[in-house]
């Protein structure tokens, strides 16, 4: 809402009080100013002259050279290039040493060797937006009144010493979508009177000769509908200052008719509408749902297909108006209208904002609809317009009033226990002081036994119960007067859930060790499943969709958070970022049967590709599933997770059949692990391999959480024994680790596998494996028989079980 | 022999004392100290001394071994020094040369940010809850006051995925689904961090973003206690100095409501571009819990009051990092990443 300071100040007296000041205070009073325009700052020596002659310029076709008297009388030369100027013409001359909008300054001149010594401004060049200046004003220099005098400063003959306060209000505030609104709240907080602007028609003639009858068929749409006559009109431009006002709040001005009902809009928050009189048949108005597919020419000459669910005002012929949302060309007011009819009604908040969504129209009339006007300001608004219009001799006024208001509202009356301000707000106000605040905002107040019965004004809609009323107390008084205090009462201690906690550390460790968090959308597109090679009967498809989604490529819930990161990578990569670790933990979803919501599920997913950083002295590694599985491992170790194996998976859509896994703790499958599949990676357009694991967040929790408990340090010598095999490649290591683990029983602590190699001198088929084994024992020294037996044992058993053989 | 002594004395002093490395010292000392050494071959002669002759020259000899052995230790110390020193000066390497690579990763900044709120709030004693982000119509509107007719209930403002069932568009439907879990229990007081959506996207606005709420109820929870919750809040969050204020504002859910400003992160409050030359940034809305919430929760607004607050994780860190394009949090480009 933008508010005129010039015309608050014909509300309220606003004393000394500067607008910035004045925005400072309405911030804190909930009716937050974002922003405060002087549209006539920096704009200096710029005075009323009047052109006494015109004459060619001797050496350009494009400019004249005008004589212009000016201030102090003084005449001065100076040459234009506009071509909308007649001798005789008011306008504004910027003298030398003038300051135009934008900085620009005016000095003594020659163009094309003729001196000019000034210049004719346009209203832009004043710094008025062309889109709120009359049509026939927007481009050109101005043309002022020739009535205006000459010589003087011409600020505030344009409005532009006026400053405008624009207001970002709350949606419950629609009574400040006015002058009127904010005065009032100005008004409370400064304890100045507030003055209403005279409505009583100046003088009315007897109606008769022209009927109006308004017919209300959807009270619940339109509770009230007041109709007010004009007649001779005498259709042509509004007053300057009132042009000057609607500008300042953003208003273009039309013509004398549409301007005031835009006026008393932006003065008291009731939208007007007016019809031609003439073209409504019997001057009959008609307040009802539009018939399927019924059509209306709107105002900016637009075909609109109603239906049911819109109102309309209709005369007996038809349609003229959308209720509150537009009127319709057949009835606009123009040059000729002789009669008008205004319209100043109550329309249902809800009625209107579907309809005004529904036909993508969104105007200052139906904003103040939807958010609920002043039911009982109808009349005084149509008095308002007819008087206005009377005043510039616009139009005489009929004596008739049509009020169809057949359920007039009934006051509400709210109880405000002054216990409860003080225990809400902890400030010590007595009844008789939160009494004065309410008041200052024309609640009415009477105190009773039980407290304080407060009636609730007609524009204040949006009060309806006990709290709203302490929220005004508490605004009235100063949010910034309450004390700032911490809670009291039985102390909590702060808790995080085990899963938090688990998330940090492992977000924490992956974060530490290398990886970078990256944090991608929850959908993604449906086409993801295609690019991974996801086979249509594959339980992944089935997915949480929206049914509104902003683009087809955000309209799948995800089922999986690796595709995301693959999207990250494929972005690094673009941007030459190739080598990357990257993971993310977040929810994926998947629909429910006879459940109300879908089921969520934690993740948590890590990505590599490329290489680790190497350097002049160190060697970069291969990111690769190796060094996936690697970090997992120890990441899982941190989490304490125990009974680690992974099972070779041959078919999982996205991954390289050979080079994937899936992760167990136990009997619990906690996720996956393995390389994306070339097709995957071409649909990716990744040009290096990727690996990934995912993993069942929720799950690895619960898998988590092994109680942490010392394990006491070895008190005898171990003995280490190496282990060089050959095996078959296709005998995987962990079952060579299960046989030596088991053979050697429970002296053999530990096994490190520390060498793979596969070549020359190893036979086709085959591959060299080396262990190293750690024996110790708790209460003794083992001796060196006793750990060759064991050796041979499992050399025996690795030869019998999988047929791998000690290498020579 | 005492001539020879002398002599003897002499001669290995002089080739100690030019002797360059250990191997020459050691060559000398055999020489003339070894068991088949000049010392020992003089010593040799002495049987053929008179009586009385030979204590003296006995202790001369012992005399001469003595010194000789102090020569060549002071010799070996300092021959050993000059090796050291030269391997010392032989070792000197380039310092400036980069250190050995070593991975580095990082937390997301929101996730940095995230933490740091939710430990401000676990150090004054709250625990943190979470919630579905697919929510129910009840949940995220409904139970929390908001008309049936309000605008964000369209299909135009929230992402529905069937009738009634939503992506949350707030983190505050975990007011109500706390409360129906704790009442009547008192005291309540929790945060709700979270993803939440919205049907938006530009510079300013993300489809998805991340919001921590807060509630607390009690016998007597009072607006000022919000106040000085949210102040010491600002305060840690943002540095000691940082200054808040409240200004009056309206949700459905709370009531009275109020938006918490700070003093601006960039300027301290003098006026910059960053607040729009106020010297305030607004970072929350809040408010008292509105009856009709505390009453879908299964608390009586008669006998307990409370306040809530939300805030998005993004404007903080927007503020925190000085970022100017929300857009870059969810690029995850990791030159930007590794900033953090």
């Amino acid at each position: 809402m933008r508010v005129s300071y010039n015309w608050l100040r014909e509300f309220v007296d606003l004393g000394g009080i500067s607008p910035y000041e004045l925005a400072d205070r309405l911030t804190m009073l909930g009716l937050a100013a974002e922003g405060i325009e002087e549209p006539g700052k920096g704009i200096e020596k710029v005075y009323t002259g009047k052109i006494l002659q015109i004459e060619a310029h001797p050496n350009a076709d494009k400019l004249v050279i005008c004589r212009v008297v000016t201030v102090g009388g003084e005449e001065v030369q100076i040459v234009t290039g506009a071509t909308n100027v007649t001798e005789g013409d008011v306008v504004p001359v910027a003298v030398v040493g003038a300051k135009l909008a934008g900085g620009l300054a005016i000095k003594k001149a020659k163009l094309r060797g003729i001196e000019s010594r000034g210049m004719l401004c346009s209203g832009q060049e004043l710094g008025l937006d062309p889109s709120t200046m009359p049509a026939d004003q927007a481009h050109g220099i101005m043309i002022l009144a020739a009535d205006t005098p000459l010589g003087v400063d011409v600020k505030p003959l344009i409005g532009l010493d006026d400053v405008v306060l624009e207001l970002e209000l709350t949606p419950n505030r629609g009574d400040c979508l006015s002058i009127l609104g904010v005065a009032r709240e100005v008004a409370a907080i400064l304890g100045k009177p507030l003055q209403m602007p005279p409505t009583e028609p100046l003088e009315t003639v007897p109606g008769g000769e022209e009927p109006v009858r308004v017919d209300i068929e959807e009270p619940e749409l339109c509770r009230r509908y007041v109709a007010r006559l004009l007649i001779n009109v005498q259709a042509g431009p509004s007053p300057a200052w009132m042009q000057h006002r609607l500008r300042a709040v953003g208003v273009r001005p039309i013509s004398n008719v549409v301007d005031v009902t835009n006026y008393v809009m932006m003065e008291l928050g009731q939208p007007l509408h007016a019809f031609d009189y003439h073209k409504l048949q019997d001057g009959h108005i008609i307040v009802r749902r539009a018939v399927e597919d019924e059509i209306i020419i709107s105002l900016d000459n637009v075909a609109r297909k109603l239906n049911p669910e819109m109102l309309v005002i209709t005369d007996p012929s038809g349609p003229v108006a959308v209720a509150g949302v537009m009127g319709g060309l057949d009835s606009e007011v123009t040059e000729i209208t002789g009669a008008v009819l205004l319209e100043s009604a109550y329309f249902n908040p809800v009625s209107i904002r579907r309809t005004a969504r529904d036909l993508a129209l969104h105007s200052e009339s139906s904003s103040r609809f939807e958010h609920g006007i002043d039911i009982t300001g109808c009349q005084r608004a149509a008095d308002r317009a007819a008087r206005l219009l009377a005043e510039m001799g616009a139009a005489q006024v009929v004596d008739l009033v049509v009020d169809n208001y057949a359920a007039p509202v009934v006051e509400k009356t709210i109880l405000l226990r002054p216990d409860r301000v003080r225990h809400v707000l902890d400030v010590d106000l007595t009844p008789a002081e939160i009494t004065g605040l309410l008041a200052s905002l024309h609640f009415e107040v009477q105190e009773d036994a039980n407290g304080l019965m407060v009636t609730v004004p007609g524009h204040r809609p949006d009060i309806a119960i006990e709290e709203d009323l302490i929220e005004e107390v508490a605004r009235l008084h100063g949010y910034g007067r309450i004390p700032d205090t911490l809670p009291t009462g039985v102390m909590t201690s702060g808790s995080l859930p085990g899963t938090h906690l688990l998330a940090r550390q492992v977000r924490s460790f992956l974060s530490r060790g290398g990886f970078y968090e990256v944090v991608t959308y929850s959908f993604h597109s449906p086409r993801v499943f295609d690019r991974l090679g996801v086979p249509d009967d594959n339980p992944l498809r089935q997915t949480v969709n929206l049914q509104n989604p902003l683009s087809e490529e955000q309209s799948v819930m995800r089922t999986q958070l690796y595709p995301g990161l693959l999207d990250v990578l494929q972005r690094n990569s673009n941007r030459r970022n190739r080598d990357a670790a990257i993971f993310e933990m977040g929810r994926v979803f998947f629909p429910t049967t006879g459940k109300s919501l879908p089921k969520e599920v934690t993740v948590l997913a890590a990505a590599v590709t490329g290489r680790t950083p190497g350097g002049w002295n160190s060697r970069s590694v291969d990111m690769d599933f190796y060094f996936l599985k690697g970090a997992l491992g120890v990441l899982l170790a941190d989490a304490g997770v125990e009974n680690v194996t992974y099972k070779p998976e041959a078919n999982v859509p996205g991954f390289h059949p050979g080079r994937v896994a899936t992760i167990y703790s136990g009997e619990q499958k906690l996720g996956i692990i393995g390389e994306l599949h070339p097709d995957a990676q071409d649909a990716y357009d990744l040009k290096q391999r990727v690996t990934v694991f995912e993993l069942n967040f929720d799950l690895l929790a619960v898998a988590a959480g092994r109680p942490m408990v010392y394990q006491p340090l070895p008190k005898f010598p171990g003995v280490e024994r190496d282990l060089a095999l050959l095996a078959r490649i296709d005998v995987p290591a962990s079952s060579l680790l299960e046989v030596i683990y088991h053979e050697g029983g429970s002296i053999l602590r530990d096994v490190r596998l520390f060498d793979v190699y596969q070549g020359e001198q190893v036979a086709e088929g085959y591959r060299s494996i080396a262990f190293s084994l750690q024996f110790q024992s708790d209460d003794r020294t083992l001796t060196d028989e006793e750990v060759s037996g064991k050796v041979a044992l499992i050399t025996v058993a690795l030869e019998k079980e999988l047929g791998a053989t000690l290498r020579d | 022999m005492e001539e020879k002594l002398k002599n003897l004395l002499l001669d290995a002093s002089q080739a100690l004392s030019s002797a360059t490395d250990l191997d020459q010292l050691n060559d000398i000392r055999v020489r003339y100290l070894g068991k088949k050494g000049i010392l020992t071959g003089v010593l040799r002669g002495m049987g053929a001394l008179s009586a009385e002759e030979r204590p003296r020259i006995g202790q001369l000899a012992n005399e001469v071994r003595e010194k000789l052995e102090d020569v060549l230790n002071s010799r070996t110390y300092k021959i050993k020094n000059r090796v050291k020193e030269a391997r010392l000066e032989q070792e000197k390497i380039d310092v400036t040369l980069p250190g050995t690579a070593f991975m580095t990763g990082s937390r997301h900044p929101l996730a940095v940010i995230q933490e740091e709120m939710e430990d401000i709030f676990l150090w004054m004693g709250y625990a943190i809850e979470v919630g579905p982000e697919i929510e129910l119509d009840y949940y995220n509107f409904e139970a929390l006051n908001f008309p049936a007719e309000h605008p964000a209930r369209d299909m135009q403002d929230s992402f529905f995925t069937a009738p009634g069932v939503l992506l949350r568009t707030h983190t505050s439907p975990v007011q109500v689904r706390t409360m129906e879990r704790t009442n009547p229990a008192l005291p309540v007081r929790i945060i709700a961090p979270g993803r939440v959506y919205r049907r938006d996207d530009d510079a300013t606005h993300s489809p998805m973003f991340n919001q921590v709420e807060g509630l607390v109820i009690d016998k007597r929870v009072t607006f000022g206690d919000l106040k000085g919750t949210l102040r010491v809040f600002a305060e840690k969050m943002f540095g000691p100095e940082t200054r808040t204020r409240f200004r009056p504002s309206f949700f459905p859910f709370t009531e009275p409501s109020a938006e918490m400003d700070i003093s601006c992160t960039t300027c301290g409050g003098k006026g910059c571009r960053v607040c729009s030359h106020t010297g305030w940034l607004e970072i929350l809305g809040c408010g008292m819990i509105h009856p009709r919430v505390l009453e879908a929760g299964g608390y009586n607004p008669e006998e307990v009051t409370g306040f809530a607050f939300g805030m998005g994780v993004e404007r903080i860190a927007m503020l925190k990092y000085s970022l100017d394009d929300m857009r870059l949090l969810f690029d995850n480009d990791l030159r930007f990443l590794a900033q953090f």
